[in-house]
């Protein structure tokens, strides 16, 4: 009991110091630190105001554009093996596509012809890195295809479209200049984004709300979009941005993408210098340029739309071959739109449709009330506490209340370690751990009062505590962090904050309760002497 | 400074020599009564569930004047999305909007702007200061993650307490954690508090300091029934809860200290989760003398001990006796 070897005290009082230091981060700020000692806790989104968003990214648009090309796909290859083939339809909802074979005799040609159409996926768990085919093909005697997206297929485009996604989602936010802003994947098909000091999300919203597929298209010139007929194979009926006489106009767009969006290299809002209307520039990356030209070139005098997310922003007839691979799109354009519309090209667009599936914003002022709220109770625990131990328990009791102070400083130690965010339900479990922090010290306090009863010396009494008190502080605390465990693993956002604090506070106290303490009583036992404890 | 050196006051007076176990079908009757009661309550009328679980929108606007309840329903009546419940919330100038989860996922956010577009029309000058807005989708998996976390919790529990201790032990601390739980239930749906994520937490912060709590008379259980070889089972078990009443209240005492003041300044986001956490603690500490010894006492009576009935040689042991017990703790002891 009284014998500490030198090398423990100062490991010891090590861990104090060093504590301190890791907590001194915390009072400059952190542009003032080198990136190495920025180890902050920084205030959660409850605390500072600012928007949390999830989204979610619509699968079911990304299988049935999976199934759509599928369906293009096997429309062209079909053609070139000279097969004839009838009834060739997609099926997004069952993740299939069929047709059947006019002649039983090419079946095996046509599965043939559709296999090549499959995109090779990485088998998982495969440290080999071998990869199957995503669609599944299967005939049936009566002469019928059927290709399938597997399951393996799904997950895969799904992580794809997800990891896509993120990139797009980054870049469109970083446009808009929100600082510190956290994007990560949640689960599946989720994306959590959070945005500290957003108080009004809404534009934020819009422009992740939606998908900016620009894509360039011929107009079919024979089919008659304001009629009510199903548009011809390969054609779709689109509505355009503008209105005419009440109604949106209508165009018959072919579906082959003649240029893609993927292919800008640039795209910023300008002013028309004709007649002052808000547009966007675009530049081509090189294959980008190519590709407008030859269409451009092969298609003077036809008309050309402009495709943003299935709606028809312009279709403007082409008077001249286009060869410096920059455009401008005018559409009813305001600066801020214009503007949007640029910042969506830049960043690319989204594999899917992203919805938003959950929102929480809080505003700056009810942050700060929050804080305010949360730095009241914790000092108004601490002090109920701290008078309490000290008047039930004596001098044992103070001893204790000084390593409630180490772990307060070695819990806010610990949470800069981790970078951690500190939420409301986080300071709930600071006050928390204040009171729970002295569990292991009653136990030990207990324990020296029973053996001082019994009739033990004071070093006898100190020492049997100390020892007989361990084994039940782990196993009380053991459960205590399987509950704050549990709730990690299934909580979310703040709630994990939460189980955060409470379960280094609970680790902290076991540390400060049995070594710490025990120092301090050695210390105070060889200097006194005692013949009696004060308990 | 002698105030300052010794204890100033106990909470329970040294030789305390309560017989727990007189009342141990009451304190179980009881308990059933108010656990069956608060599962009753929790169906009918049910609990005020959050937003989390149920879905819907939540937003806290402030209007430059006093707010015009009125006026402001009006405003967003109109816009058809659902039963709107509008009311004061704090200071007269803010106002709580709360609307039931849209049919869409996508249609929430719709709601929202309309909402926040309509309230700015009807009172010019208000600003949003909290929104929350939960889908369908995301609000089933929030309910079912918070009951898995409850129910994997308790598991573990089980086993851990298994392990360390015997089944009779394990058994005895889940029952009482259930009962607890279930009570802690019944008391959100009497108080109308708002049943959430934020509650499950302090449900779950309940269970392990209520489990911990047990642990410990557990433990002062079993070290006894190594100490006292032939005492019967009642008698070690209301020695071992009064040993450990000083520990179990102290305890007790500075957690509920600390959470008191969460529930008296906290701010409306924490007042429900302290004052959660107030009542689970004053269950939790009754329940380890009332309920999880009881029910150790009658599963254990004949297994944890045979011959419970023997003569009471070692009933009140002089000190000298205890140190000898304590010389051979261990040396054999229940079945580990």
């Amino acid at each position: 009991m009284l014998y500490f070897a030198r090398w423990k005290v100062a490991a010891i009082l090590g861990v104090i110091a060093l504590g301190l230091l890791l907590c001194v981060p915390n009072l400059v700020p952190r542009s003032a630190l080198p990136s190495w000692a920025a180890r902050q806790i920084s205030l959660g989104l409850d605390l500072r105001g600012g928007s949390y968003l999830l989204l979610e990214v619509d699968m079911n648009a990304v299988v049935r554009e999976r199934v759509e090309s599928l369906v293009d796909g096997a429309r062209t290859r079909l053609r070139t093996a000279n097969v004839g083939y009838m009834n060739l339809a997609g099926d997004p909802n069952n993740r299939h596509l069929s047709f059947r074979v006019r002649d039983a005799a090419q079946v095996d040609a046509a599965a043939a012809a559709i296999r090549e159409l499959s995109n090779p996926i990485p088998v998982r768990g495969s440290p080999t890195g071998a990869t199957e085919p995503d669609i599944a093909v299967t005939t049936a005697p009566d002469g019928t295809v059927t290709a399938a997206l597997s399951d393996a297929a799904l997950v895969a485009r799904a992580g794809g479209a997800v990891e896509q996604s993120i990139e797009i989602v980054r870049r469109r936010i970083d446009e808009t200049g929100v600082a510190e802003a956290l994007i990560a994947r949640q689960g599946q098909s989720r994306i959590l984004v959070q945005l500290p000091g957003v108080e009004d999300p809404n534009r934020i919203k819009d422009l992740l709300g939606r998908t900016a597929r620009m894509t360039f298209h011929l107009l079919d010139e024979n089919a008659n979009p304001q009629g009510t007929g199903a548009p011809p194979p390969g054609v779709q009926f689109l509505q355009g941005e503008t209105r005419q006489g009440g109604l949106p106009e209508r165009y018959a767009v072919r579906r082959r993408v003649e240029v893609d969006g993927a292919n800008l290299s640039d795209a910023r809002a300008g002013q028309d210098s004709r007649n002052g209307e808000w547009v966007v520039n675009f530049t081509f990356d090189s294959v980008g340029t190519r590709r407008f030209a030859e269409v451009t070139r092969q298609n003077v005098g036809r008309p050309f739309a402009i495709v943003l997310d299935d709606k028809v922003i312009t279709a403007p007839v082409i008077r001249e071959p286009i060869i410096g691979g920059s455009g401008q799109i005018s559409g009813s354009f305001n600066a801020r739109t214009a503007n949007d519309v640029a910042v969506l090209l830049r960043a690319g667009a989204l594999p899917a449709p992203l919805t938003v599936v959950e929102e929480r914003t809080v505003g700056p002022e009810l942050g700060a009330d929050a804080i305010r709220a949360g730095v009241i109770s914790l000092l108004a625990g601490a002090a109920f506490v701290f008078l309490y131990m000290g008047f039930a328990y004596g001098l044992l009791g103070w001893f204790a209340n000084v390593a409630l102070l180490v772990n307060i400083l070695l819990m806010i130690a610990a949470l800069s370690l981790l970078q951690a965010t500190l939420t409301l339900p986080g300071i709930a479990g600071i006050v928390l751990t204040l009171g729970t922090a002295l569990d292991a010290n009653i136990l030990i306090n207990e324990r020296i009062r029973e053996e001082t009863k019994a009739g033990r010396t004071p070093i006898q009494a100190l020492e049997l505590g100390f020892t007989k008190a361990s084994g039940t502080i782990m196993d009380s605390n053991l459960t205590n962090l399987i509950a704050m465990v549990c709730l990690y693993a299934f909580g979310s956002g703040p709630v994990k904050g939460f189980a955060v604090t409470v379960a280094i506070g609970t680790v902290v106290q076991m540390w400060t309760a049995t070594t710490l303490v025990r120092l301090l009583v050695s210390w105070w036992y060889r200097a006194r002497r005692p013949r009696e404890l004060p308990v | 400074m002698l105030g300052f050196y010794r204890p100033l006051f106990r909470l329970v007076p040294d030789n305390t020599k309560i017989q727990f176990m007189k009342g141990r079908v009451a304190g179980l009757v009881v308990s059933a009564i108010l656990s069956i009661g608060s599962v009753i309550l929790a169906i009918h009328p049910g609990l005020e569930q959050g937003i989390d679980f149920k879905g819907g929108i939540t937003m806290e606007a402030r209007t430059p004047g006093p707010a015009d309840l009125g006026r402001l329903r009006a405003a967003v009546s109109g816009l058809n999305v659902g039963d709107v419940g509008l009311q004061q919330f704090g200071d007269a100038d803010t106002v709580l909007i709360r609307l039931p989860v849209q049919g869409e996922e996508a249609a929430t956010q719709q709601a929202v702007s309309r909402v926040r577009g309509a309230l700015e029309g009807a009172a010019p000058g208000t600003r949003i200061l909290r929104t929350e807005a939960v889908g369908n989708r995301v609000s089933d998996e929030l309910f079912t993650g918070g009951l898995i976390a409850l129910a994997i919790s308790l598991g573990a529990m089980l086993i851990y307490i298994w392990v360390r201790f015997e089944w009779q032990f394990a058994i005895g601390a889940i029952v009482t954690l259930i009962l607890d739980t279930t009570k802690v239930v019944g008391f959100l749906a009497v108080t109308r508090l708002e049943f959430n994520l934020t509650t499950i937490a302090a449900i779950l912060t309940i269970i392990g300091f209520s489990a911990n709590d047990k642990v410990v008379v557990y433990d002062r259980m079993r070290e006894n029934l190594r100490k006292f070889k032939t005492m019967p089972l009642r008698e070690l078990i209301d020695r071992s809860i009064n040993e450990t009443l000083n520990r179990t209240l102290g305890t007790s005492m500075t957690l509920f200290l600390s959470a008191l003041p969460l529930a008296l300044f906290g701010g409306d986001t924490l007042s429900g989760f302290a004052w959660t956490m107030l009542f689970g603690i004053v269950v939790s500490a009754s329940s380890s003398i009332f309920i999880a010894a009881p029910i150790l006492l009658f599963l254990g009576e004949n297994r944890l001990r045979r011959g419970t009935e023997a003569p009471k040689v070692a009933a009140p042991r002089p000190p000298n006796a205890a140190k000898a017990a304590a010389a051979t703790q261990g040396a054999a002891g229940p079945r580990r």
